[in-house]
């Protein structure tokens, strides 16, 4: 049985200045995701999930291009499908949910009929059923007295209230992979928490994957089964949830829990010396090391590969792999 | 230290609200309704809410930005509602604030040195050499080069920027920081610099802060004490270890019980508030939380609880204390 | 689209200097500069580098004269052709004009005349409307209303026909023409600016500064007025081709620069018939340069535009 979604190698850059300068943006990151399975996707500002996510719908700007890998969806891969065949995964098949609800929703129609178009286009629905597929996605997404919603305009919901819309709106297409980019950044705490939930619940009831983007570790040790933690368009080591947070293999993401702040202690906390990479002036060897507690010699000059520990862990790193585990 | 230099007494703030034109409001905003707080030399008080609570209309109080509808802000003992032209300009040079975007707080053709310099020419008389050199000195305080002076804003990064802000906010021989969510637009790794940087500030000059946050364990990292507010009152204050270890108000439960986790087996109260955060317009009566508290009672519903100090600094405003 | 293998970057083995210098090259808008800079060094070196005089006929040669009127010596000779046609001669290579003076030289000092009085108007005219828009969108009240009633009022004013009334009350005349440009465009600069205040005083670095006790004018003279100059300059360069445009018209109208001062417009005024009549250089020539200052000042301007919005840029 092949995983739902296998990303395979996955290289994306962007080519700027007509091609002098190329900033490697996703630099063969893989990975692969079951049904039913919420995966997430760490990094910083410039660490490539974004673009990484951006790459499996092939929605980037003009100026990237998908230089080499694979994204299989149900076995087929996306890259080889034309642009037509695409539109007919975007939405159906993969959705997304992004992090600002004010610009994912177009200010000019009614939560109807933004709810309405995926399963207007993708399952042909019309008329009557159109409209009871739509109150059945805006009860599922707990919005209260959806009849009388459905003929509103975004700019009278709550910020908590558009991004359930943009929820159901994910769902509309009856999609088997939903991309959660950030959802929750914008979000007061118990709202956040509110919506967080409610994917969970969704997601058990509809068997869908969710790969969730984000800096957040707190909503990974929440929603997720596995992550990866992608640093200068690679990822650094990929884990289940709690192997990460008991056991980080890669210096970087020690060092990003430790400088979590944690309730009820002021422990003083660890920052990570340097800055986050600039993607287009990339250090020699491990991209990591200017900022690595642990660096050695051959960090320095040499990139090290994806070692496999096993149980689907991985880590891309010199140290020997018993050292680099926490305790 | 443990010195009064703030002190909030029953501040409030109303907006008017309506058309005015037909004669008559038809309501109020109460966006502070009735707050008190002291924030001592040398310390933090952080101040939590979602929006809509009212903390960044309280910020602007603070700042003297706007002015109050009732109540007082004393600062080393004057009301400041008192003060005009020269000692209003004190007061200003005393308090200042740092913003939460640093891509934005910062003037985009001014050269970090001169905004840093600025409110120093603004407010003393000093020479352009000393103006140099007490920016230096700031620029070295906050951890960058003096050599960064002549550099303009979108030569640095984020966090960088943020510090800039920072080394401006205490240019003046400045007493209190307002922190407006100094933190919540930066990245994961370069929070904790910048967290460390206001502590050790905080050491050294014996400045304080009113840190402003929705992310409790920052703000209960940096702080002393720390402050709940909901809809325009305070539900809760306590000494900051003390509110994680017993948080009483049933809103902080909530707050804490959606606050994430830290790793995926830490224990979390079942606490899932139900409804939106109601807005300042029309808030419910009594007891201003009492549609989503999960242990209502028929008294909250009509009568509004005060806020009590149940313990030595532990206040709560709620009817299950006492 | 399938995968596309990339070929080797040419990053390779470039240097970095090399990468720079193309990169500047590639960007900068190399037409509309080009241009311009024809036409400023014309302007500027024109007493040194311009063949003949401005206002006296060329001496012509005794073949010349012998060729026009028969005879061995004349004062000058009017209406040569330039050099590649027959009867012209490299001497005045655009030929000249109905009283003997060099086409190219009358050109070259005209440009001074063009550029000048555009770009000082033009100027005039952004300071004026820049300040009147920082006053009224960041002092609001009082100031916006008034400042934005006058505004709208002389935006209803159509240019050319304004412009007439001023220049008949005023006269011809070099600087009168600066105040007339001045005073006909700075309505279009407050406008503009205004827009961007009112959207520049709510961002961060001015609560900031208002926070913090500046003064008003410190804060629109250091904190807005850097801010809008990014429009201000496009709006500039797109102004100066108007103002090229409106001078020429005026000259031609005989309501600007007088004769026999070598006015673009003028020039292609006093040539009217002469284009019917086949002396098409007289004409054309004049014209071609009032089309190559606009344009490059149009292009210059857009150029701008995309350059100074970063989300058009394509970085």
């Amino acid at each position: 049985m092949p995983p739902l979604l296998r990303v395979q190698d996955l290289k994306t850059h962007y080519f700027g200045f007509r091609g002098t300068r190329v900033v490697k943006a996703v630099d063969g990151i893989s990975f692969s995701l079951e049904a039913g399975e919420t995966f997430g996707l760490v990094g910083e500002s410039g660490s490539g999930k974004t673009t990484a996510c951006h790459s499996i719908v092939r929605l980037l700007p003009s100026s990237a291009r998908i230089v080499s890998g694979s994204i299989e969806l149900e076995g087929e891969n996306l890259l080889d499908k034309s642009p037509a065949a695409m539109r007919a995964v975007r939405g159906r098949r993969i959705a997304t949910i992004l992090q600002d609800p004010m610009a994912s929703l177009d200010p000019l129609f009614s939560i109807y009929g933004q709810v309405a178009e995926p399963a207007y286009y993708h399952q042909a629905l019309r008329g009557q059923p159109l409209r009871q597929r739509v109150k059945e996605l805006l009860t599922a997404v707990r919005i209260p007295s959806p009849e009388r919603r459905m003929k509103e305009f975004p700019h009278q919901m709550s910020g908590g209230m558009r991004q359930r819309i943009v929820g159901a709106i994910a769902q509309a297409g009856g999609p088997r992979v939903i991309i959660a980019d950030e959802p929750t950044t914008n979000l007061d705490v118990t709202i956040q928490l509110q919506y967080l939930n409610l994917l969970k619940d969704l997601q058990r009831a509809s068997g869908v994957a969710l790969i969730f983007v984000t800096h957040n570790l707190g909503i990974v040790a929440k929603m997720c089964d596995r992550v990866a933690v992608m640093y200068a368009g690679k990822i650094v080591e990929a884990q289940s949830v709690r192997g990460l947070f008991y056991a980080p293999r890669h210096p970087y993401t020690r060092a990003l829990l430790d400088s979590m702040p944690k309730l009820g202690t002021k422990e003083p906390l660890y920052a990570i010396p340097g800055q986050p990479p600039d993607l287009s002036k990339l250090p020699a060897g491990c991209s990591f090391h200017p900022r690595c507690p642990h660096v050695m010699e051959r960090c320095r000059t040499e990139e090290p590969p994806e070692h496999s520990i096993g149980d689907g862990t991985t880590a891309r790193c010199w140290l020997p792999i018993h050292e680099a585990a926490r305790g | 230290m443990g010195e009064p230099l703030l002190q909030v007494r029953d501040l409030k703030k109303h907006f008017p609200v309506g058309n005015r034109l037909l004669g008559r409001e038809r309501g109020w905003v109460k966006a502070v309704d009735g707050i008190s707080f002291t924030i001592n030399r040398g310390e933090t008080l952080g101040l939590v809410g979602e929006s809509g609570c009212g903390k960044t209309t309280t910020s602007k109080l603070i700042l003297a930005a706007e002015a109050p509808t009732a109540g007082a802000i004393e600062f080393e003992g004057r009301d400041i509602a008192s003060l005009h032209g020269q000692e209003l300009m004190e007061y200003r040079r005393r308090v200042q604030v740092v913003f939460q975007d640093p891509f934005s707080s910062l003037s985009p053709r001014m050269r970090v040195g001169e905004i840093i310099g600025e409110p120093i020419e603004a407010h003393e008389k000093l020479l352009r050499r000393q103006v140099q050199s007490r920016v230096q000195e700031l620029l070295e305080l906050v951890g960058l080069r003096a050599d960064m002076a002549r550099l303009f804003p979108h030569e640095f990064s984020g966090g960088q920027r943020q510090r800039v802000a920072i080394a401006r906010a205490l240019s003046t021989n400045t007493r209190l920081v307002v922190l407006d969510e100094p933190v919540s637009a930066l990245d994961v790794s370069i929070r904790a610099h910048i967290i460390r940087l206001l502590e050790d500030i905080q050491r050294r000059l014996g400045v304080s802060y009113l840190f402003i946050a929705h992310d409790l364990a920052a703000v209960s990292h940096l702080s002393q004490q720390t402050a709940v507010m909901y809809l325009g009152k305070l539900v809760e204050v306590a000494d900051s270890l003390e509110l994680c270890a017993t948080p009483l108000h049933p809103y902080t439960k909530a707050l804490f019980a959606a606050s994430l986790p830290s790793h995926p087996d830490e224990p979390r109260e079942e606490i899932v508030l139900s409804g939106e955060v109601p807005s300042p317009l029309n808030p419910p009566r009594g007891c201003h939380f009492h549609p989503r508290c999960p242990f209502v009672m028929p008294r909250c519903s009509e009568q509004e609880p005060e806020l009590l100090e149940l313990a030595p600094g532990h206040s709560v405003a709620c009817h299950l204390y006492p | 689209m399938a995968t596309i293998p990339v070929h080797a970057t040419p990053l390779g083995g470039v240097s970095r200097v090399a990468r720079r210098s193309y990169r500047l090259v590639a960007e900068v808008p190399s037409i509309p500069l080009l241009m311009l800079s024809i036409l400023v060094l014309a302007a500027v070196f024109a007493p040194a580098i311009a063949p003949h005089g401005k206002l006296t006929p060329v001496k012509p040669t005794p073949e010349q004269c012998q060729a026009k009127f028969g005879m061995a010596d004349c004062p000058y000779v009017d209406n040569v052709p330039p050099f590649w046609s027959a009867g012209g001669t490299l001497g005045t290579p655009l030929g000249t004009d109905f009283m003997g003076r060099d086409v190219l030289s009358r050109l070259m000092y005209g440009a001074r005349i063009s550029l000048v009085v555009a770009l000082t108007g033009t100027l005039f005219a952004g300071a004026i409307g820049t300040l009147l828009g920082v006053l009224a969108g960041y002092l609001g009240k009082w100031w916006d209303q008034i400042i934005m009633r006058i505004t709208d009022a002389w935006l209803t004013l159509p240019s050319l026909v304004f412009a007439i009334l001023l220049s008949s009350v005023r006269g011809p005349g070099l600087w009168n023409m600066v105040l007339i440009l001045a005073l006909v465009f700075w309505s279009r600069y407050s406008r503009a600016v205004r827009g961007e205040v009112l959207a520049l005083r709510e961002r961060d670095f001015v609560k900031l500064a208002e926070i913090n006790g500046i003064p008003k004018l410190r804060i629109i003279w250091r904190h807005l007025i850097p801010n809008v100059m990014n429009t201000v300059m496009v709006l500039f360069s797109l102004q100066v081709g108007v103002a090229v445009i409106i001078e020429a018209s005026l000259s031609f109208l005989g309501v600007g620069v007088p004769p026999p001062e070598p006015s673009w417009g003028l020039m292609m005024a006093q040539e009217r018939e002469s284009l019917m009549e086949g002396k098409w250089w007289l004409a054309v020539f004049p014209g071609t340069c009032i089309t190559m200052l606009v344009l490059s000042a149009n292009m210059l301007g857009d150029w701008l535009r995309v350059r100074l919005d970063p989300q058009l840029r394509n970085r």
